[in-house]
């Protein structure tokens, strides 16, 4: 027994330096090793499969292109565990998926200012995993991923307890999240393209005071979801194509005293999913071809919506409360009947964005079978006139008789 | 002998005043829609509404007016020998191609000089066309039923103009009402039924399916959308469509057949 331990042993630990032929100067983690701090290791074109490679000192890890760091699958393949560290210009596969750990092709733990650029992921289940990280930087980078169904992927890059982080210009594509923020604040994320996700585009919770700007989240199976967030801001982001009974193109729920504008919704079954939301600024969005423009929850207090463009939405805004606390003011909609007599660029009549037939189906869905009919057009019209059963005080009472520009 | 009173039979409507201001009327609303919107898409989806109603009820008044107008006619040629089936088919013919024809004519015209269509925008503007054509026959089949059914002409025009009343506004009502009463009962399955027991509802479905698919995205709209993208609910909407033009102009064709003129 003893001797099978001890042969089992030996074969182990023959079996783990797995070095690569032609590599000189040996594996990566040698290398690193033999490093001082704030030395820059020079990685040259090549497959490298080893352990996972943990960097334990400040240092700039540079791949020439073709550098290439292989996993076997069953483990992680770099740790970011000092701070100051840069990684760049390295490919990265070979993580496999499980149900166990977060299993991701870089971890960031416990480090401050590291640096993530222009790499390449393919086929890993999490790509970019930091865990208490402050100011580090996720730039540049191209992450594929081609899971099947959202409970076997992981996320691009996943953020939990860190800070002050930038995440931007990033390619994301075929991940369960693309980017998911959790108890993660002060953090800029920019220009980030995130499709194709099995979940969410961006999906955020307990996250403060992060600024979201010039993303673009399209064809996401559930679009995007923010959750539980206080002053974050929200710009010039697309939310394109979240299509599917439950998929949203940004859904706010229990976000405080935020700002989302002049971001394009577009072709979204639902574009702008609002509940527990108070005393945000909607300004100067743009709604077009979506299935539902704004979906208003009863729970949200003390929104301002202003300046925004409605067109052609079947449904411009929708709400489940007939006394609403929130405020449109100066949007453009398509849909508005009214006239500008003075010409200042205001309609000299309110408008009820609010329809009736809106109304009934968010009480009664199976009235969307009469969607269209002229009995709902006489019925919407009627409404407008008399309201009985939308809410009252939902109305722009100067609309703008052309969009913003 | 058919081909002969069909061709009269269109040339007489072609006469008609009538039919040139229907051809008119979709071309200004057409035109004037593609020239507000400025885009395909959105005219198509307004052109559902204006196919849904004015349709059917073109087709109901025109039909009735015109059997009474001709009634003069028929008679004479009933006293030559022509079998009355043959009458029958050149009559509703003549008036249905006529009316298909500039219906058809008038809603694609404008698209085509205001640079064509697109191959989805062509998909589902053959759709629109193809379901009013279906509109049209049942329409023209139903006023031949009010026409042949009653000799005194006001009644026949307020009947035809009752049946309209009851297919595109009375039976949606009797559906809102019926849904915000029953709501808490599952009955969406049921409302499919009762949707295909009116072909205008039925038409308005097809199309909303192709048309604004967003508003179907909740659960009865995605029971709705699987019953017609299944083989056996596209069969029944088929089918359904095809007992709505036959079953009027069976009915009619009987009426004829054996009325005493």
């Amino acid at each position: 027994m003893v001797l099978i331990l001890v042969i089992w042993g030996l074969l182990q630990a023959a079996s783990v330096p797995e070095r690569m032929p032609g590599h000189s100067a040996g594996t990566i983690s040698e290398r690193i090793a033999a490093a001082a701090p704030h030395d820059t290791v020079h990685v040259e074109a090549g497959v490298y499969t080893e352990p996972t490679i943990v960097i334990d000192r400040p240092l700039t890890l540079l791949g020439a292109p073709g550098a290439h760091i292989q996993g076997t699958g069953g483990h992680e393949l770099l740790v970011l565990a000092a701070d100051s560290i840069s990684v760049s210009g390295f490919t990265f596969s070979g993580v496999d998926r499980t149900f166990m750990e977060d299993r991701a092709a870089i971890r960031v733990q416990d480090a401050r200012g590291c640096r993530i650029a222009n790499n390449t992921f393919r086929g890993v289940f999490f790509g970019i995993y930091m865990a208490r990280a402050t100011d580090c930087h996720i730039e540049s980078n191209t992450l594929r991923s081609q899971i099947t169904s959202e409970t076997t992927g992981g996320n691009a890059v996943h953020a939990w307890y860190s800070t002050h982080l930038t995440i931007a210009n990033n390619r994301i594509d075929g991940f369960r999240d693309g980017i998911y923020l959790e108890f993660t604040d002060d953090s800029r994320v920019e220009g980030n393209t995130s499709v194709n996700n099995l979940r969410y585009g961006l999906h955020f919770m307990f996250a403060d005071r992060n600024a979201y700007t010039d993303n673009v989240f399209s064809d996401n199976r559930a679009g995007v979801a923010v959750m539980y967030a206080d002053g974050i801001s929200m710009q010039r982001n697309v939310f394109r194509r979240a299509w599917g009974a439950s998929a949203y193109g940004l859904l706010l729920k229990e976000i405080r005293r935020g700002e989302v504008l002049n971001n394009t919704f577009d072709g979204n079954s639902v574009a702008l999913l609002v509940e527990s939301t108070d005393h945000m600024t909607f300004h100067g969005n743009t709604f077009a071809e979506n299935g539902w423009g704004i979906k208003l929850m009863a729970s949200a207090i003390g929104n301002v919506f202003s300046d925004n463009t409605f067109r052609g939405n079947t449904f411009d805004v929708s709400t489940n409360s007939r006394t609403l606390d929130s405020r449109f003011e100066g949007n453009f909609w398509d849909t508005y009947k009214g006239y500008d007599l003075d010409r200042d660029g205001r309609g000299d009549v309110a408008h009820r964005p609010v329809t009736l037939f809106s109304v009934l189906v968010e009480r009664h869905e199976p009235v969307i079978y009469l969607h269209r009919s002229l009995l709902v057009d006489v019925l919407n019209v009627a409404e407008r006139l008399l309201p009985v059963l939308t809410p009252v005080e939902l109305v722009d009472p100067q609309p703008r008789m052309r969009p913003p520009l | 002998m058919m081909t002969t009173l069909l061709t009269f039979h269109i040339k007489d409507a072609l006469r008609s005043r009538w039919l040139f201001a229907h051809f008119a009327l979709y071309l200004i609303i057409t035109e004037g829609l593609l020239l507000a919107s400025g885009t395909g898409d959105k005219t198509l989806l307004s052109l559902i509404n204006v196919v849904l109603l004015l349709v059917p009820l073109v087709g109901l008044v025109f039909g009735t007016i015109h059997q009474y107008n001709s009634r003069e006619f028929t008679e004479l040629l009933l006293t030559q020998p022509v079998r009355r089936s043959v009458l029958f088919g050149s009559l509703l013919a003549g008036v249905a191609l006529p009316l298909m024809a500039t219906f058809a004519l008038g809603v694609f015209l404008p698209f085509v000089w205001h640079g064509g269509v697109t191959q989805d925008q062509g998909l589902r503007l053959a759709l629109l066309l193809g379901l009013g054509s279906v509109l049209t026959i049942t329409s023209v089949g139903a006023a031949f039923m009010v026409s042949t059914g009653q000799t005194d002409r006001v009644r026949g025009i307020g009947t035809a103009l009752g049946l309209w009343l009851v297919y595109a506004v009375l039976f949606d009502g009797a559906v809102l009402l019926a849904v915000t009463t029953l709501g808490h009962w599952p009955i969406e399955k049921a409302l499919l039924g009762i949707m295909l027991a009116n072909p205008v509802d039925l038409s308005r479905l097809i199309l909303l399916q192709v048309f604004d698919a967003a508003a179907m995205m909740g659960y009865t709209g995605a029971l709705f959308t699987r019953f017609f993208t299944s083989a056996s609910g596209f069969i029944m909407a088929g089918t359904a469509l095809l007992v709505w033009m036959l079953l009027p102009l069976w009915s009619a064709r009987r009426r004829f057949l054996s009325q005493d003129f």
